[in-house]
């Protein structure tokens, strides 16, 4: 057995980091993807109608309640032979499908959350002022009920950029499949491995603390407006 | 005698088993001012609510300017409204809350103009003037660019009138609107009202605990009990000469 060797890891390094762009980008895929579907499923679910409020509840718990590892092979594995409606995709498009479709049920639960927290004065203050459905959506109740969710909906961002190496069991070379390679071409497998893991870190530590400070910065979001206005109020006078 | 703007016809409200009106028949004409005083769960404040669109009646009608507030024609029938038919009545109606429910991500002046920009369609300019004026008038011209949270309950409540105030409705409901504040501002935010009430031709209903103030502003006063209108007339009819001994028994405990 070799020991660590500073040559294989200055060989394996930009190699490894060959993989990181795919890394990233599945990341950021499967993110937009589950934010937009978030939407999706916190619609579905305030449809006010029993069975179908029923069923969408059945199935966001299904979707969250089987492994993402398993729902990955489904889709890139078993959907293409289902009949009908069956297709196959390439391994970045499943994986951005059964990763996003994953976290979206969880996105969806954050924005209900977010919703749910608005005061149901404010839905009875747009009422009385008049305004469209619509309206009071996107003037009133979004704008309050968003912010607050950021920094769990970072902290999804930061979960997901976890679980994105779990595409490289359906073929998507990140930078744990390109450690891997590295690691099967040359039989060393400390560095490369060692280099992964410092990737992750160097990314996801200080995105981790990015959202502790925009966790604080929400939750006195008005106090600090306030500061300001009335400092520069002051100055006008 | 003009005609009324708003009328209640036999109306009745239950919530689930819980009767909270029995028949409620009521008349406002324009520029009236009406007190609603009576025991809390006596259903006062579901009265205004169900005007606001905020409750459904379960019975009966409201008619709002010649237009039944929660039916509509319908190939000939007549069915329950739609949220088009409430919204092109209830422009008539404005409402100030207990709680305020200012919005807390706008300023100020931005609570005050969203509603007459998108809702009635004014212009940017002439939207901020009337605000600015309204604002004025309620004694906050100084803290147009401040947030609610930065204002006292008082401010909020006035700001929340300047707001209802501005969309110009043809009646004004106040729930309760001095019940949250501590008690050395209840008379700032009661100075405004007895302003609008003077220079108004706006109908107004005031569901209040202030006695005096009801007995000051009101045109009529109508006291409520388990549901049902149990003693109306002028403020000083029901306040001061009732015989009624519910509302004796009542107004004892404010008097005290």
């Amino acid at each position: 057995m070799n020991n660590w060797n500073w040559d294989t890891f200055f060989e394996a390094f930009p190699l490894v980091l060959e993989g990181i762009w795919i890394t990233i980008g599945l990341t950021v895929a499967c993110y937009l993807f589950a934010l937009l579907f978030g939407f999706v499923w916190t619609f579905l679910r305030r449809i006010p109608i029993k069975p179908i409020n029923w069923l969408v509840t059945w199935v966001m718990e299904f979707i969250r309640s089987t492994p993402p590892l398993v729902q990955l092979f489904f889709i890139f594995y078993a959907w293409p032979m289902v009949p009908v409606v069956g297709f196959a995709m390439d391994p970045f498009t499943s994986a951005v499908l059964g990763l996003g479709l994953h976290f979206s049920t969880y996105i969806g639960e954050v924005y209900r959350s977010g919703i749910d927290a608005v005061d149901k004065g404010q839905w009875e203050a747009s009422t009385a002022l008049n305004f469209s459905t619509r309206q009071k959506w996107t003037k009133i109740i979004i704008p309050q009920a968003i912010p607050p969710t950021i920094p769990m909906l970072g902290n999804y961002l930061i979960i997901m950029f976890k679980e994105v190496p779990l595409a490289s069991t359906i073929g998507v070379v990140g930078i744990l499949q390109m450690a891997n390679n590295y690691g099967a071409q040359n039989w060393a497998y400390l560095e490369p491995l060692t280099i992964v893991a410092i990737l992750f870190l160097i990314l996801s530590y200080p995105s981790a603390i990015l959202i502790k400070k925009l966790e604080v910065k929400m939750n006195t979001r008005f106090d600090k407006k306030a500061v300001v206005n009335s400092s520069s109020s002051k100055g006008a006078v | 005698m003009s005609e009324p703007i708003v009328t209640f016809q036999d109306v009745h409200k239950s919530f689930g088993d819980v009767k909270v009106l029995k028949g409620i028949d009521l008349e406002v004409k324009p520029a009236e001012k009406i007190a609603i005083i009576g025991p809390s769960g006596s259903g006062k404040t579901t009265i205004i609510r169900m005007l606001m669109t905020l409750e459904e009646p379960t019975a009966g009608d409201i008619i709002v300017d010649g237009n039944n507030l929660w039916k509509m024609e319908k190939n000939g029938k007549t069915v329950d409204a739609n949220d088009k038919h409430l919204r092109a009545i209830r422009g008539d109606i404005g409402m100030v809350f207990q709680h305020f429910n200012l919005f807390p991500h706008m300023t100020i002046l931005e609570n005050c103009m969203t509603a007459i920009i998108h809702v009635k369609g004014e212009n940017k300019e002439k939207a901020k003037k009337h605000s600015i004026e309204m604002l004025e008038k309620v004694g906050l011209g100084d803290k147009l660019d401040n947030y609610p949270s930065q204002l006292s309950g008082g401010q909020k409540q006035r700001v929340a009138m300047a707001r209802a105030l501005v969309m110009r409705p043809k009646v004004m409901l106040f729930d309760e609107v001095t019940s949250a504040l501590d008690p050395e501002l209840v008379g700032e935010v009661l100075e405004v009202i007895r302003g609008i009430a003077k220079d108004g031709e706006m109908a107004m209903i005031l569901v209040t605990h202030e006695m005096d103030f009801a007995l000051d502003v009101a045109d009529k006063v109508l006291f409520l009990d388990e549901g049902v209108i149990a003693e109306q007339g002028s403020a000083s009819q029901v306040i001061e000469h009732s015989k009624n001994e519910r509302l004796q028994s009542f107004l004892k405990r404010f008097r005290s």
